[in-house]
């Protein structure tokens, strides 16, 4: 481990107003790979995909091998068709392939080997995004800090950035054993604690690491993703499950965990199904991978389009190497994104970018409190708000109060509608947040009768 | 009769407490467990799955008002035992070997804990013959499997074809679920149901164990 991790700290914001927190530009734009410069004046696609169904096991790893390879060549081939400015992959590893780092890296080095010919034969600026999986809960209670899989995982880390990523990043998981039970009881000082306590501890130590990697091979650390917290929330909300209201509440106070990544010395961009990317950007001034509408082949939402108003990657999350009519499903996809790479571009180019931000915003921040909260305005007042405090505990307070707040407002207004239900839960959520300690420690002491059987308090230095 | 109406609609409003009380004092009147448990508690948690099926009940509220009918039920327990009546069937669960993937599997298992069943979860990353020897070990009604990726669903039909190896496939029923599952995947590794969602499962289980 890296014993002399310089630490950054935000007090400030990077980006002073919403006009400023535009698509394609970041005020700290990443260069990685092959000339590719992320958040420096246009948006690029970010493609990733994954296997179709079949195992991955020892007989069957030659064919998992040909579909990557068969994703490599119509990388090459599609980008050249399409006239892309640029192109970020990304692959995200599957299970197994974290779990015998040499796979891992043997993909990595087949897709690198594939943007690298992309490049010689015609110059495409590109660079390929590793993203190994977090397989420390594979046994619960999960051990994060020792143990066969972080041993595995932190391998793969190293294996990928030898082989070709030019970029790391990561969905972790600490705290997420809380916040999922949290979560489904809908338990606001459980959810707190999981986000704001435990998963922030988790960061640091995975971060660490993560930075120690990348700078030992001279890549770029990019950004964590707060998808199986966040992410989660929207998609049991989209099943009526869960109330939208918490789910927009949950997304604001994810986005503390994922800056700790940013603390630690990540500075490229961040990783697509990370909603809390346009905070992140306006506190730190990095740029991000976003996806909406143009991932609805890997998870429906309500964002769409406002999730496309700040991005400087533009993703579709995932979809299985299938045939459609046209091709193959990620040909497909990388059209599609590429398509709406040429309208950012060409706004961008004009000067435009304004008025097709605020398209892109109206067409759905009325519609539901989730796209509300990712509003650049709303961005603006959650990263204000989480700048304002010291520790990760009460920055994750202040999110989720901040969008409680920009809720309430918008229904004030008028602009944003809520039923009665929703209503109740966001006063239910308002009056938890209200009453939640002021340290940290009291909290820790309250939680561990229902939560304390679900994590290893060692696995977070408590 | 009234009493056990009240029982239901605290069931409904999740009042853990008044739902204990409530349970102790129509025990103590002489009220069987089981008439309790059946014209009460399961008429109860009934009204809060079709709520939640149609949008009017949340998750939480769901789970809150499952955690009164535990606390029912730990007052009407030793009483069923007592009189020899039975949960309507044992329910093993698991995700498949590869997958952590849990959430939608809990949710099955509380809602099926809710509708009366008794449930023993293996929990993640469960290979077949973690399955084969809880089937052997607890002789269950119903085995329910789950897989969240392309790339683990398959371990779904290994497992089913190591529960056929060990003789156990006409002992137990096996329904699966996850998000890249579908009925005409569960037609082809043999599995008996598929439920697109949890409170599918429930209405699904119960006609595969032709439970009304």
């Amino acid at each position: 481990m890296n014993n002399t991790t310089t630490i950054n700290t935000f007090s400030k914001l990077a980006i002073k107003s919403s006009s400023e927190l535009m698509f394609g530009k970041a005020p700290k734009p990443a260069k990685c790979g092959f000339n590719l410069n992320v958040g420096g004046g246009q948006v690029f696609p970010e493609i990733n995909f994954t296997l179709p169904t079949m195992l991955i096991e020892e007989n069957t790893w030659p064919a998992v091998v040909e579909q990557y390879q068969e994703i490599g060549e119509m990388l090459v081939r599609s980008a050249k068709r399409l006239h892309l400015p640029g192109l970020m992959v990304e692959f995200e590893l599957l299970p197994p392939m974290t779990e015998k780092p040499e796979w891992g890296a043997e993909i990595t080095n087949i897709l690198h080997m594939a943007l690298k010919r992309a490049n010689d034969e015609y110059g495409l600026p590109c660079a390929l995004r590793a993203t190994p999986t977090d397989i420390r809960d594979g046994i619960r209670p999960p051990v994060l800090r020792s143990g066969r899989e972080w041993e595995a995982l932190a391998a793969s880390m190293d294996r990928c950035a030898a082989a070709g990523a030019d970029i790391l990043s990561i969905e972790s998981v600490g705290g997420k054993e809380v916040n999922d039970e949290a979560m489904l009881h809908g338990d606001v000082a459980g959810m707190i604690f999981g986000l704001g306590v435990l998963a922030p501890r988790d960061m640091e130590f995975l971060w660490d690491e993560i930075v120690r990697v990348s700078t030992k091979h001279n890549i770029v650390p990019g950004g964590d993703s707060a998808c199986g917290f966040a992410n989660t929330a929207m998609q049991l909300s989209s099943q009526s499950m869960l109330p939208e209201v918490f789910a927009a509440v949950v997304r604001a106070a994810s986005t503390v965990r994922s800056l700790v990544a940013y603390e630690r010395g990540a500075y490229g961009p961040s990783k697509d199904c990370a909603y809390e990317g346009p905070v992140i950007k306006a506190i730190t001034g990095a740029p991000i991978a976003m996806e909406g509408k143009s991932a609805s082949c890997a998870h429906f939402s309500p964002v769409g389009n406002v999730a496309a108003s700040m991005c400087d990657l533009w993703s579709n999350e995932s979809v299985q190497n299938v045939r459609l009519l046209s091709g193959s499903a990620p040909e497909a996809f990388m059209e599609l994104l590429a398509y709406d790479c040429r309208i950012f571009n060409k706004a961008l180019e004009g000067g435009s970018e304004q008025a097709y931000q605020s398209l892109l915003v109206e067409s759905d921040v009325h519609l539901s409190p989730q796209a509300l909260v990712l509003s650049p305005e709303s961005t603006m007042r959650i990263a204000s708000a989480i700048v304002r405090e010291k520790s990760h505990y009460r920055m994750t307070v202040a999110a989720a109060r901040e969008a409680v707040s920009i809720i309430r407002d918008s229904v004030r207004s008028g602009e944003l509608s809520l039923n009665k239900k929703e209503a109740t839960w966001l006063d239910r959520v308002d009056r938890e947040l209200g009453v939640l300690p002021q340290d940290e420690g009291t909290l820790i002491d309250s939680m561990s009768a229902n939560y304390g059987h679900l994590y290893l308090p060692e696995s977070y230095g408590l | 009769m009234e009493e056990l109406e009240k029982l239901a609609l605290l069931l409904e409003e999740g009042d853990v407490q008044s739902v204990a009380s409530l349970t102790q004092q129509l025990v103590d009147s002489g009220m069987s467990a089981q008439t309790i448990l059946n014209n009460g508690l399961i008429v109860g948690m009934g009204v809060v799955g079709e709520k939640m099926r149609t949008g009017e009940m949340y998750l939480p509220e769901v789970l809150q008002s499952a955690t009164a009918m535990h606390a029912s039920l730990k007052i009407l327990k030793p009483l069923l035992a007592q009189g020899g009546i039975q949960p309507l069937g044992k329910i093993v669960m698991g995700t498949v070997k590869g997958d952590v993937h849990d959430i939608g599997k809990n949710l099955v298992g509380i809602l099926l804990q809710g509708a009366g069943f008794e449930i023993l979860d293996l929990g993640v990353n469960v290979g077949p013959a973690k399955f084969v020897d809880a089937i052997n070990q607890h002789n269950p009604s119903l085995l329910a499997i789950s897989a969240m990726l392309t790339t683990t669903m398959l371990n779904m039909k290994t497992t089913i074809e190591a529960i056929g190896s060990a003789g156990l496939r006409s002992k137990v029923k096996i329904i699966v679920g996850g998000a890249p599952v579908s009925q005409k995947f569960a037609d082809e590794i043999g599995a008996d149901g598929y439920a697109q969602n949890a409170v599918r499962a429930v209405d699904k289980v119960k006609e595969m164990l032709t439970i009304a």
